[in-house]
């Protein structure tokens, strides 16, 4: 098993006629996902090498069974790409799109939560479970199959973990970048969830970065409801207050978001926490070994 | 973006909110004529991004115009420094005020709470000092309630002040602030409104005598006049980088950094500072970094006097480090570095990468295989900490 994407994935990209969402969604097709149509507005009966096209998200699960919506619509139009494709039936929704205004994500966020539909993102490279389903950017060749479910706010910061990892011989569950905007569909929790209830799952990476309190409370979350041995990393030490680190979210706000506070509360549950990606890699597959 | 208090009580006045009423300056012979203006006593305020400008000596009270002046040379140009070590922050812009007849000093703010994804009121008796000791010394001072996000009308907004223990006669014009600082937030896209301290005048009128505004970048795009002010950068690099379309953060040390991904790029900071250095920026140079990006970068990061060895580490993803390496090539045949460049390079088409740069044999440019040992070399090139 895997969570979120695999072999039933039927995927309908949101900006698939645009030079990322085509560049992407194919890329995705390529690698084996299910790519079952794109939307566009004013563009339906159009299609990309084969794939067809449909005006409404709702058109696509209709005719083409799509059950699984990426988002990679420009950033102004993107909350209301989301909107639709909470409405439209689908289960999950992956928002990759970078730069959504946050009070737009307010009210996203307490939609899909209504309407019980899993939101991943927005600013976030997607969910790969290797050898079944990529929906996103994540490079694949980078991950093999195996028992690490890794939870991230970074990209390449993921990238480069994965490869360390695939290095010391042993691969992932799932991938999944949930983002490094202030407001996410999903937080590190609702994935832990996932992860501690996947049987193919026995370890778990967690990748964190400044700003928020997302990892302080995952360490609760971590002590209290997962089983499964976690090894953690945060990134930011030398980040100063104020500054936004990239990332939207990757801010200290006055004393508190420090990576610094994450790692002590991640620590003070028992959850190993890597100095380096590399440290935190060769963490993972040591334990591993040892299970 | 964050505000500068002048901006941010300029957004509370469209909003319906008091404010004193006063002028910005950049020179004392202005700040001078506005306090003439405005009368005595007035506040000569600095305009800096940063709390405790008090503390600091960056606001007076002046009484008549040889005081205006006195304080205004004093404040214009002097250097604060944030309680948390921010900054220093030089003052160019001092804001001129009216003073005020102070009977109350309350505490009142709206911010997003990103943990429970709603905007988050506050509200406390206990204005004009940090609101944060307060809160740690006494929790029951600091009213927090989260705003309903199918409305927050006068009614809910009284509840939060009266539970507050804001005087009485002064809960009906405090409700109403806190309901157009809550119209601020949605309406400007701020994800952050502080107003420390909301007075209570001796006439009972309620006035925002401080503003502390954060505006979410990413809603510029339907603020115009926000944008506006996002375009004034103070740092040169930023300024510069900024222009460029770079995401640059300026920092204090010697190792000049690019790296690919918000993430890995915060990562090699801290693993510069493990190996000793300091690093002198943040700079993300994002997926698919051509040749232009590159120049870009280098010219943003060697334009800091301090540095004096750069670091790229770069995980190519859908970013082809064949692509990198040859960015690297042109760039160093457009620009002099003048110092060593210590590069890794992994991911994808890496290796082809490494023999691009291995072949162009650049003066001063020395290869890494892992993140750990670039960020040794770099520190060891850089001639150590700062």
């Amino acid at each position: 098993m895997s969570i979120i994407v695999d072999e039933g994935t039927k995927l309908a990209v949101s900006g698939l006629t645009g030079r990322e969402g085509s560049f992407h969604g194919l890329r995705n097709k390529a690698y084996g996902t299910d790519l079952v149509a794109g939307v566009t507005p004013g563009k339906g009966g159009q299609d990309v090498e084969g794939t067809p096209v449909f005006d409404t998200i709702a058109e696509a699960v209709a005719e083409a069974g799509a059950n699984t919506s990426m988002i990679f619509v420009p950033a102004r139009f993107a909350a209301a790409a989301i909107n639709e494709a909470i409405d439209s039936g689908v289960e999950t929704v992956i928002a990759i799109t970078e730069g959504i205004p946050v009070l737009d994500m307010l009210s996203t966020y307490w939609k899909a939560k209504e309407k019980g539909v899993r939101l991943i993102g927005p600013n976030c490279p997607g969910v790969l479970s290797p050898g079944k389903a990529n929906v996103g950017i994540i490079p694949a060749q980078f991950f093999d199959p195996g028992p690490i479910g890794v939870v991230s706010k970074s990209g390449t910061l993921t990238y480069q973990i994965g490869n360390e990892l695939k290095q010391a011989g042993t691969g992932n569950s799932s991938i999944v970048g949930i983002g490094g905007d202030p407001i996410v569909g999903s937080d590190f929790i609702d994935i832990l969830k996932l992860y501690e209830a996947d049987p193919d799952t026995e370890l778990i990476v967690m990748v964190g970065e400044i700003g928020g309190d997302a990892e302080e409370q995952a360490a609760e979350f971590i002590a209290s409801d997962i089983s499964k041995p976690v090894v953690a990393y945060i990134a930011g030490f030398t980040a100063p207050p104020g500054k936004q680190m990239g990332h939207a979210g990757a801010i200290i706000s006055g004393s508190s978001g420090t990576a610094q506070a994450k790692k002590d509360a991640l620590e003070a549950k028992g959850v190993r926490v890597g100095e380096s990606p590399t440290e935190t890699a060769a963490i993972a597959a040591e334990m591993l070994r040892s299970l | 973006m964050d505000l500068l208090e002048y901006q941010g009580k300029q957004l509370f006045a469209k909003h319906g909110i008091a404010v004193p009423s006063g002028e910005v300056a950049n020179t004392v012979e202005d700040a001078v004529a506005a306090a003439e203006k405005i009368g005595y006593p007035c506040a000569i305020k600095a305009q800096v991004l940063i709390g405790g400008r008090g503390k600091a000596g960056g606001i007076k009270i002046a009484q008549n115009a040889e005081e205006a002046r006195e304080h205004a040379d004093a404040i214009l140009g002097m250097d604060i420094v944030g309680p948390h070590g921010e900054g220093p922050f030089r003052v160019d812009q001092v804001w001129v005020e009216g003073g005020s007849d102070i009977a109350e000093e309350y505490y009142a703010s709206v911010i997003l709470d990103r943990g429970e994804k709603k905007l988050l009121a506050m509200v406390s008796a206990k204005g004009g000092m940090d609101i944060e000791a307060v809160a740690a010394e006494d929790p029951d001072a600091l009213v927090k309630r989260h705003i309903d996000p199918s409305g927050f009308d006068a009614a809910a907004a009284r509840s939060i002040v009266a539970d507050a223990g804001l005087a009485e006669d002064a809960l009906d014009d405090a409700a109403e602030v806190l309901v157009k600082l809550a119209e601020v937030a949605r309406e400007e896209d701020a994800t952050l409104i502080e107003v420390n301290p909301l007075i209570a005048t001796a006439g009972r009128e309620v006035v925002a005598l401080d503003s502390k505004v954060t505006i979410d970048g990413n809603a510029l795009f339907r603020h115009q006049d926000l944008a506006e002010i996002a375009d004034t950068v103070d740092d040169p690099q930023e300024q510069m980088a900024k222009e460029k379309g770079l995401t640059y953060v300026k920092l204090d040390g010697n190792v000049g950094i690019l790296a690919n991904g918000a993430g890995l790029c915060m990562s090699t900071l801290d693993v510069v500072a493990q190996a000793g250095g300091a690093p002198a920026n943040f700079l993300d140079a994002g997926g698919g970094s051509k040749a232009e990006a590159i120049v870009n970068a280098l010219e943003v990061i060697k334009s800091d006097a301090k540095v004096s060895a750069i670091l790229f580490n770069i995980f190519g993803g859908i970013t082809r480090c064949d692509e990198i390496a040859n960015g690297i090539v042109t760039a160093s045949q457009q620009i002099d570095l003048g110092m060593p460049l210590v590069v890794r390079l992994d991911g994808t088409n890496s290796e082809e990468g490494l023999r691009i740069l291995a072949e162009a044999d650049l003066p001063n440019l020395h290869q890494e295989k892992t993140m750990l040992d670039a960020a040794r070399r770099v520190v060891e090139l850089a001639g150590g900490a700062a």
